[in-house]
């Protein structure tokens, strides 16, 4: 099937890049888990990455977090090289997973502390940021306590505010509502919009289709390729499908790879 | 207790129906943290009952309880007859448990995995291959490959082998599809079907609230408690007002307007589509909410009356002050 690709940006002529990839490629050996991939994520713009299990989405965001090599291609992640300028990209974006976002064992006012520091956040603006950090999370009561004790809602909630705080150019969200209720997932969402409005690009992951639908394009992985990038509008017309999980079950139902 | 107590047959009440859950609630921390409160609720023979709801909802706290791995603080439940605690070793045998963590020696091969199960419960790979058959084929290929190294979506199948090794009259599945991709689930869902044809009764958990309509009855859970259990088609129908869907040009832009709006009572991203209920509605609503957006000045403004889904019904359950009886207002 030839992949169904708008290259077209939602509106090019205000947008900046947040994100653009040519050719990128990563291989192990003789198996090509992101098979020349190209596609360019405006600045502000909510950016939704699906695929099968399996289909190199966790590969291709470790490199453009710099936390791997390509082995070919080009990309750049807020300006900066995926080659050359790891360190770089590193400090200019957030990154949250349903895996690992906290430390359980500090209180939310600790880890806020302890990422912000990470990040290089100045002591006195941790001091001064954290607490009205916590006040808007609605967690002042819990803001001593120890951030295993909450419920899974909240600590996606926290983390997605913690991965914010050194006020990144890009957020990567790895399934970052996984598990999460139906009322707290949504609210999860009013935020990233709200992240979205202030200039944010948010890049992320979910196997909710319903989730796919609230972003403003949407690329759909298989086999290592980018089998399809759109709006979420344009890719049900295109396939004739009433909602997104249909054009993700058309396109990933031939993947031959699964995860491992 | 004497000994023949523990050997009872199942009576025949519970003949019928397999999985009987009685007022159950249990705490952790002595107490301190409440994981399911008054639970009850039956399956019967033969059903695909689906116990819906999110992490740390309870879910995995009462599959653990009636597959005889966790005591109840109160309550009483009988699983094929048998009670969870008097007779936990009836119940271990003609149960079969897919637990959500990966529960097999990831350092056993496909093959030996199986054979390990089969021979736990003092049966063969051959005995009941039948059942497994279907499912088996699909990682055959694999059968000298390590458990650790299989894809997410060959191990689910592998421990849904080894659960079924022993052919059990229940099956327990605590979350088999989270995480997993569409296309998994699907097929996932699809060998569920073929199972309960073979007459097994299977109670299966899920975050995923789309999912709820493969099942013949449903249970919502949410922190503890049981929101409401009936049908799919029932519970979505049991939703107490009229449900709108929106949408425009702005999508966020509709959603902050129709929160700021008194009239609204609730207001919910839905995919492509705001879904609204209004505070009084007087059957007008797709009028005024329609005139609403465009004093807003929105653009390409659509908005229907529409049919509520289970996820509409799980929230306004679980956002509702008022005690769930499943007849909502």
């Amino acid at each position: 099937m030839d992949p169904v690709i708008n290259h077209q940006p939602p509106s090019p002529a205000t947008a900046e890049t947040a994100i653009e990839c040519r050719e990128l490629t990563k291989k192990f050996g003789d198996f090509i888990a992101v098979d020349r991939i190209s596609f360019r994520v405006q600045r502000c713009e909510i950016f939704g990455f699906l695929g099968a299990n399996g289909a190199g989405k966790t590969t291709a965001m470790r490199m453009l977090c710099g936390l791997s090599y390509p082995s070919s291609g080009h990309a750049t992640v807020a300006g900066f090289d995926v080659y050359r300028q790891q360190e770089k990209i590193k400090q200019h974006i957030g990154y949250m997973s349903q895996k690992f976002s906290l430390y359980d064992d500090l209180t939310p006012l600790e880890n806020i502390k302890f990422f912000g520091g990470v990040y290089g956040v100045a002591e006195k603006e941790i001091r001064e940021r954290s607490h009205d950090l916590v006040r808007s999370l609605g967690l002042d009561r819990e803001a001593n306590k120890l951030v295993g004790g909450l419920p899974l809602g909240w600590k996606q909630k926290l983390a997605f505010a913690v991965a914010l705080f050194h006020r990144p150019r890009i957020v990567f969200l790895d399934e970052p509502t996984g598990g999460v209720d139906p009322v707290t997932r949504r609210q999860f969402w009013d935020m990233i919009y709200e992240a979205a409005e202030k200039g944010v690009t948010i890049f992320v992951t979910t196997h909710y289709m319903d989730e796919s639908e609230y972003c403003n394009r949407v690329t759909i992985m298989v086999d290592g390729k980018i089998e399809a990038l759109d709006t979420p509008a344009n890719l049900k017309h295109r396939f004739a499908c009433d909602n997104m999980d249909e054009v993700f079950y058309r396109l990933a139902r031939t993947a031959r790879r699964s995860d491992s | 207790m004497k000994r023949n107590n523990v050997y009872t047959h199942p009576d025949a009440v519970s003949a019928d129906t397999p999985i009987i859950a009685d007022r159950i609630s249990k705490s952790y921390n002595k107490g301190t943290v409440p994981a399911l409160s008054d639970v009850s609720l039956e399956v019967k023979k033969g059903e695909l009952f689906g116990l819906i709801g999110p992490d740390g909802a309870g879910k995995t706290t009462l599959f653990r309880i009636l597959t005889t791995l966790l005591l109840a603080d109160s309550g009483q439940a009988r699983v094929s007859g048998y009670d969870v605690v008097q007779n936990f070793k009836q119940i271990r045998r003609t149960v079969g448990y897919m637990p959500g963590k990966f529960s097999l020696y990831q350092d056993l091969t496909v093959q030996e995995n199986l054979t390990f199960f089969a021979t736990l419960f003092g049966t063969s790979v051959a005995a009941h291959y039948e059942l497994i058959k279907d499912i088996y084929e699909q990682i055959k290929p694999f059968s000298d490959r390590r458990a650790g190294k299989l894809s997410g979506g060959m191990k689910q199948k592998l421990a849904l082998c080894c659960a079924l090794i022993h052919k059990p009259e229940v099956l327990f599945l605590d979350e088999p599809t989270t995480g997993v991709d569409v296309v998994s689930r699907r097929e996932f869902w699809e060998m569920l079907q073929q199972l309960k044809q073979q007459g097994i009764t299977i109670l299966v958990s899920t975050p995923y609230m789309e999912e709820a309509v493969r099942c013949d009855r449903i249970a919502l859970i949410q922190n503890g408690r049981i929101l409401q259990v009936d049908t799919p088609a029932r519970i979505a129908g049991a939703f107490p007002v009229k449900l709108y869907a929106a949408k425009a040009a702005s999508i966020y832009g509709l959603l902050k307007d129709l929160r700021a709006w008194n009239q609204v009572e609730s207001c919910y991203a839905f995919g492509e589509w705001l879904h609204v209920t209004l505070r009084q509605d007087t059957g007008n609503g797709t009028a005024l909410i329609r005139e609403y957006a465009e004093t807003r000045a929105h653009k390409q403004v659509i908005i229907q009356c529409i049919a509520p889904t289970i996820e509409d019904r799980f929230i306004q359950l679980a956002t509702s002050n008022a005690l769930p009886n499943g007849s909502g207002h």
